[in-house]
């Protein structure tokens, strides 16, 4: 285990006093730590937003992209140094939003990264309008007539595109929540956490709203039925079955044998390709002479 | 004869470029010179397209053919007004056309029994008229065609005598268009043949593209031949794809993008995070006619200024256009020397003419230094910041998980631990002023353009990118009508070199474009005056009618 103290850094917090975000970023603290996972053996990536601060609050490899590009950023960074942890961070906003065909490529693709997403079902940092998330007819500083839109089911699209592993955590329980959070980090290939932060600045709901909705997935399910496994994804918004909803056998993940090749080398510390192989590309575009030329020239 | 010119002519999909690529490479296996250029529309099947071969010393274009082979009837037409006063017609003629008539695909068909041999029937006879000797006609035949089983390769054999037989006795004269052969090797390549060569031998490792025209080729050419080590994804969409390489860049990978101006400005948010957080990346964009999608398969310089200011927010970059293969390989190589020396994102620009003609060249190599990673030694720091202010404004490199130092890069404004700031007394300044430092050295960096006859030149035409030897055959025939004129042509168009240049001769600035960008930009930069702009609009390459029909 690997001190909590550790992850500490010395970047001044902006988040609101009591945000439910510090729980989440104590619960990752956690899961690191019971992973024995060290500050520099970790990259985290986030795009923009609250949410996305927080890798500059816990001790790691960091990159703060733009929004809603942190899941590229993080398939390219896993690909070029596969002996990094490399997490993404970041909010519904940016990930379920801004950067919503990247998720969806990216169940497709199966990188080796975990996606942590802060779902407060509002935009906060820019004060108060309708995410992705936001209930319909919920209103907001924005939709002041209420969100005319129905909510991402990003989970059930995650399982429907048979994303190895998906859950729901709730920062109302943080030795759950650490508990997800190390069995998604542990996960080989994409692995989903959708995380309900209760925005207490810019949310329409006080956290005793999410109480009420928050039922553990049942003990029984079956983690291999993808069929209730969307059941659960579709409860939300009303209510929130929190647990692991869908975990499938290991299967390829992107560039594996591109990285098993290499023995896992970080693309840095690999030598330069062999000049016998460029000398060898050059000559395709080397015309080779008639092999009767020489012999007709001569005639 | 020293310059031939030959278009050949037909729909989409029905072989011209087959017949052109066969005939180059016969030619080429005898040792004369042939520069090719393809010109289509964006289609698969039909329409009017022409693949140009161009038997000179000079890979540049001409606007008009010597012969016109025709694969089909409308085509002649459609192409005829392009034929030189002496024009030989050959295949399918226009109506009321004079030339040797030979209808290859009815031909083929019935001798044959598919039209598909009419490629190698015109071959045939078009390299009976350049006086190749039937064994190179044959051997390269067989290259073509030898891996398809069945009687493809007999057949073709057959088509291509029958094609010799036909022209031999249409035109017992046929001799007289006999090309000279040499003895020296030849290179036969476009510039994006060479740009993921040139590459991998620099060290790139990555690779992420969306594919657009005219820049596929470039991705295709690291998919095809994984010896060259590079990790190739196509990925959803541009955006994608930078951000995809910015990541690898930034865990220690050299590592590029390649996209044509269409997905340049899907790239642009990305491009100034490349400034911002001093992420180096090589990104190639191949121009094509805008705006929006335009003209997908034709060719035009009108990117410059976006390829220039593409990107929010003040940051340094680099843009290099190369003028034909060798250029390329060498842009490449200080390509990436330059973004991983100067933590930079670095352009490399093309376009539609650059990626699909072949050039012929004595020489062709890639450079055998490599070119070092610009990545610092981790034990040389008790305390490591990624963005340490430093008097040239390039801070240490480490790249992610390099050592157990940690490695913090932001795309807020930021401290020189990479943290989030706001402290707008010191920091900002101060990362902005490191920021622009960094463009000031590049500058030093950056060649002088390529001078050619201007030593007693009155009239000097300015260049960029693809149309070097374009300016150079309109400067050598202008010199042979005893005009003064010379040419600049500029590789390295930004930040441009520092420069002085007379105010004694008149400056006129060809390029790909209506409103003259390079004109513009060298107006205001290095302050001088320009007598005249050229350009050219129509999705065609600048040739050197281009320039002499605007300056007599």
């Amino acid at each position: 285990m690997i001190p909590i103290e550790q992850y500490r850094t010395t970047a001044e917090n902006q988040w609101c006093p009591g945000c439910p975000n510090f729980g989440i970023q104590t619960a990752l603290k956690r899961a690191l730590s019971a992973l024995d996972l060290a500050p520099h053996q970790i990259c985290l990536v986030s795009g923009i937003g609250q949410a996305a601060k927080t890798p500059h609050y816990i001790a790691s490899n960091l990159f703060n992209g733009l929004h809603g590009r942190a899941i590229p950023v993080a398939t390219g960074i896993q690909i070029a140094n596969p002996r990094l942890k490399t997490i993404v961070i970041s909010g519904d906003g940016c990930i379920y939003g801004e950067g919503g065909n990247h998720l969806l490529h990216a169940f497709r693709r199966n990188p080796n990264i975990t996606v942590l997403v802060h779902d407060n079902q509002i935009y906060a940092l820019t004060k108060g309008q309708g995410s992705p998330t936001t209930r319909k007819g919920e209103k907001t500083r924005l939709q002041f007539d209420g969100v005319k839109s129905d909510p991402a089911q990003m989970l059930a699209t995650a399982i429907v595109h048979d994303c190895g592993f998906v859950a729901r955590g709730f920062t109302g329980n943080l030795d759950n929540l650490a508990g997800l959070l190390q069995q998604a980090i542990s996960y080989r290939g994409l692995s989903l956490v959708n995380i309900l932060q209760p925005c207490i600045t810019w949310g329409n709901h006080p956290v005793s709203w999410y109480q009420e909705r928050i039922v553990p997935v049942p003990s029984g399910h079956d983690r291999t039925d993808r069929a209730a496994a969307i059941a659960f994804a579709l409860e939300a918004p009303e209510r929130f079955p929190v647990g692991v909803l869908y975990q499938r056998p290991e299967r390829a993940v992107f560039g594996e044998d591109h990285v098993r090749a290499r023995n896992e080398s970080p693309m840095f510390a690999l030598p330069p390709v062999d000049r016998d192989i460029i000398e060898r590309e050059l000559d395709t575009l080397r015309v080779s002479r008639n092999r009767t030329q020489e012999s007709i020239g001569e005639e | 004869m020293n310059d031939l010119s030959i278009f050949i002519v037909g729909a989409a999909g029905e072989g011209i470029q087959t017949i052109g690529d066969v005939m180059a490479q016969a030619l080429l296996k005898q040792g004369t010179r042939v520069f090719a250029t393809p010109e289509f529309e964006s289609r698969i099947r039909g329409g009017n397209s022409s693949f140009r071969l161009r038997i000179a010393e000079i890979n540049a274009p001409r606007r008009d053919a010597d012969i016109l082979l025709a694969l089909n009837p409308k085509a002649a037409a459609f192409y005829e007004h392009l034929a030189s006063p002496n024009c030989l017609m050959l295949g399918e003629l226009p109506p009321g056309g004079e030339g040797v008539e030979m209808p290859f695909q009815a031909l083929a068909k019935e001798q044959f029994g598919s039209p598909l041999f009419a490629n190698s029937l015109a071959v045939g006879a078009l390299g009976t008229l350049l006086g190749i000797r039937p064994p190179i006609l044959e051997e390269t035949i067989r290259e073509t065609f030898g891996s398809r089983g069945g009687n493809v390769l007999e057949a073709n054999l057959s088509a291509l005598h029958l094609g010799q037989t036909k022209v031999a006795e249409a035109r017992p004269d046929a001799d007289s268009y006999r090309m000279e052969s040499g003895k020296e090797p030849l290179h036969y390549a476009s510039v994006h043949d060479v740009i993921p060569i040139a590459a991998a031998a620099a060290g790139c490792r990555f690779m992420a593209a969306y594919p657009m025209s005219p820049s596929t080729g470039i991705i295709t050419a690291f998919a095809k031949n994984p010896e060259l080590g590079v990790f190739v994804e196509q990925t959803e969409d541009e955006i994608a794809a930078i951000n995809m390489v910015l990541g690898a860049s930034a865990a220690g990978a050299r590592a590029m993008t390649a996209t044509s101006g269409g997905g340049f400005a899907l790239m642009t948010e990305a491009i100034s995070l490349s400034g911002m957080t001093e992420t180096p990346i090589v990104l190639v964009i191949a121009q094509r006619p805008g705006p929006a999608t335009g003209l997908p398969t034709r060719t035009a310089q009108e990117d410059l200024l976006f390829a220039l200011h593409g990107g929010h927010g003040e940051f340094a970059r680099a843009i290099l256009a190369p003028s034909d293969p060798q250029d390329a390989i060498d842009a490449t190589f200080r390509a990436f020397w330059l973004a991983d020396t100067y933590q930079i994102p670095v352009i490399v620009l093309t376009d539609q003419y650059l990626a699909d003609s072949r050039f012929c060249l004595s020489e062709l190599s890639v450079p055998s230094e490599n070119v070092p990673m610009g990545l610092s030694d981790p034990e040389a720091y008790e305390t490591y910041q990624r963005y340490l202010l430093t008097e040239n404004g390039i801070s240490p490199r480490l790249a992610l998980g390099q050592s157990e130092h940690l490695v913090r890069i932001d795309s807020d404004e930021h401290t020189e631990a990479g943290h989030i700031t706001e402290d707008l007394a010191q920091t900002r300044p101060a990362m902005v002023e490191k920021r622009l430092e960094k463009l000031r050295r590049l500058k030093t960096e950056m060649r002088l353009p390529d001078a050619y006859r201007t030593e007693d030149a009155e009239v000097v035409l300015i260049s960029w990118g693809s149309t070097r030897h374009a300016v150079r055959e309109a400067v050598d025939r202008l010199v042979r009508e005893d005009k003064h004129v010379g040419s600049l042509h500029f590789t390295d168009l930004w930040p441009l070199p520092q420069l002085r240049l007379p105010n004694t001769v008149e400056y006129w600035v060809v390029e790909g474009n209506a409103t003259g960008q390079f004109a513009g930009l060298i107006e205001h930069v290095l302050g001088l005056r320009i007598q005249g702009r050229i350009g050219r609009y129509d999705g065609l390459p600048i040739d050197a009618d281009t320039v002499l029909e605007a300056l007599t």
